[in-house]
């Protein structure tokens, strides 16, 4: 229950300092399993994602996010475990891990997913290279809607290494959902999802 | 100096202007509400729509202006301040700036917005007229030079200047009429910023509607496409009488009024046309979605941004003792 709240506060007060305005474009926010991706600036990103989120799927919809960094002190561990109710994978895989598993345990069970597949915080504009992590999850759940997330300005608001928000009002633009198709081979699809969420960027 | 201004109390004054504004919207919600029911039939018009949503937030805008004078000078200056922030928050949102700006950007925010308002609200003249063109012009750059990123860097730096100048040093000036010193008219200088406000924005007003009355030239579509030549003679001489007509809550005599009323009419036309060739430029059709049917707090406030300064220059200038 405080856990509920304090996910509800945080959303709050995101949307105040952010004015976030979520744009549905091609499709509209589900109860089913999904995996949603989104372009990575800030350390706020997943928090903005989950804000434009209506509670009861926000509930249902969880970050996969970075052991290494969250699991640092007991605040973070706190947020990350019980509030964000986040996905950890470690970033730096030793032998014996299986992120891929991991983030399927979740999907199997009805959730969504918040991923970041350039694997790290973007420092310039446009998008990096996507690690292959998603494609094995479209293998291994065939069917699964991969749906691109277009944040704006968060990058700059909150920037690598910013401790405070400077006031600029974000958009977060939710493109029309892709599937693996049959045969697809791995560079293709992921050059497709990066299109994707490319194609979602407002014009500079 | 002529005493008329002084027949009724600061606070009547203000009671009777603001009866007139709420008479006049009331008249407009009528006319809204029968073009709504009347004319359309029941069917959605998006001209009328868009009309009707404009009345009813300047209806909310006008009580929050009434509720800040009612308050006092702290809290119009403290309003100000806010629309400013506003304002600056849409115009940086869409302007381009990279990960070195990130400190001079949380300066924009947290230290010459308030500082600017805060020396507004003491009336220290000799610093609030050169803190943003002096001082922001010359330490920001530098603090964008330490993130050591030099792509577009003149055009980053100048931007974010520009932002802080239109958006904070020249909206700034319509509470800074606060601080003058006017003989046979203390107590009274929230009526000078009533008189502005009031002429600013009837000129946008008055431009809309003989624009849609009668518009036929357009003036500029390159830069805005609803702009006529008609909607701005008619926009700008409607609201030249309506700032004569208001001479007895200013210290100006009639004519005073009307030839002051024009200058920022004018001025306050053409802010707006600056700002909607950035827009333009931008590729965006508003500010931003603040206030509905209007677009952003930056598409109202555009033509007091230009006529603010110059309104203020020349109180000061020929009345201030």
């Amino acid at each position: 229950m405080l856990e509920k709240i304090l996910a509800s506060t945080l959303c709050g007060i995101i949307r105040i300092l952010t004015g976030v305005r979520a744009i549905w474009r091609g499709t509209q926010p589900e109860a089913r399993a999904r995996v949603y991706y989104a372009n990575h600036r800030s350390h706020g990103d997943f928090i903005l994602i989950w804000a434009i989120l209506p509670a009861e799927i926000r509930a249902a919809t969880r970050p996969v996010a970075g052991a290494d960094y969250w699991l640092r002190g007991r605040l973070r561990r706190y947020l990350i475990e019980h509030v964000f109710r986040g996905v950890l994978i470690d970033r730096h895989v030793k032998r014996g891990d299986d992120p891929i598993g991991t983030m399927l345990g979740p999907l199997a069970a009805g959730e969504s997913l918040i991923v970041f597949p350039e694997g790290t915080r973007n420092q310039g504009d446009g998008v990096l290279p996507f690690k292959s992590g998603i494609h094995h999850l479209a293998e291994k759940c065939s069917g699964i809607e991969f749906v691109p997330v277009w944040i704006e300005n968060l990058g700059r608001a909150l920037p690598k290494g910013g401790m405070m928000i400077v006031p600029l009002l974000c958009t977060v633009t939710v493109g029309a959902p892709l599937r693996l198709e049959p045969g697809e081979r791995r560079a293709d699809f992921l050059a497709r999802c990066r299109e994707a969420l490319l194609a979602l960027e407002p014009a500079e | 100096m002529n005493m008329t201004a002084l027949e009724y109390s600061p606070s009547y004054t203000l009671l009777l202007v603001f009866a007139g504004i709420a008479g006049t919207l009331l008249v407009a919600s009528l006319i809204g509400f029968i073009l709504r029911t009347c004319l359309t039939g029941g069917r959605t018009n998006p001209v009328i729509f868009n009309l009707n949503a404009r009345i009813n937030a300047w209806w909310v805008m006008v009580l929050i202006l009434a509720l800040a004078f009612w308050i006092g000078n702290t809290a119009v200056v403290v309003l100000f301040a806010f629309i400013s922030f506003q304002a600056l928050r849409e115009y940086i949102s869409v302007t381009y700036t990279r990960r070195g700006d990130y400190r001079a950007l949380l300066w924009c925010f947290f230290c010459f917005l308030p500082l600017q308002y805060w020396l507004i609200g003491i009336g220290w003249y000799g610093l609030f007229s050169i803190l943003i063109p002096v001082y922001a012009f010359l330490l920001l750059p530098i603090s964008s030079t330490l993130g050591a990123d030099t792509t577009r860097f003149l055009e980053r730096a100048a931007k974010v200047q520009w932002g802080l100048m239109i958006c904070v040093y020249c909206l700034s000036h319509v509470p800074a009429l606060l601080a003058l010193d006017i003989a046979g008219f203390e107590g009274r200088n929230l009526q000078l910023i009533v008189f502005l406000l009031l002429i600013v924005q009837s000129s946008d007003v008055f431009q809309y509607v003989w624009g849609k009355l009668l518009g036929r030239r357009k003036l500029a579509p390159e830069i805005s496409p609803s702009k006529t030549l008609e909607g701005l003679i008619g926009g700008v001489l409607t609201s030249t009488a309506v700032g004569a007509a208001l001479w007895w809550i200013t210290p100006f005599t009639w004519w005073q009024a009307a030839l002051i009323a024009l200058t920022v009419n004018v001025l306050g036309f053409f802010g707006g046309f600056v700002l909607s060739a950035i827009k333009r430029d931008r590729g965006i059709k508003d500010w931003g979605h603040m206030i509905e049917g209007h677009g952003g707090m930056l598409d109202r406030v555009d033509s007091v941004s230009f006529s603010a300064p110059i309104f203020f220059h020349i109180v000061r200038y020929w009345w201030n003792v």
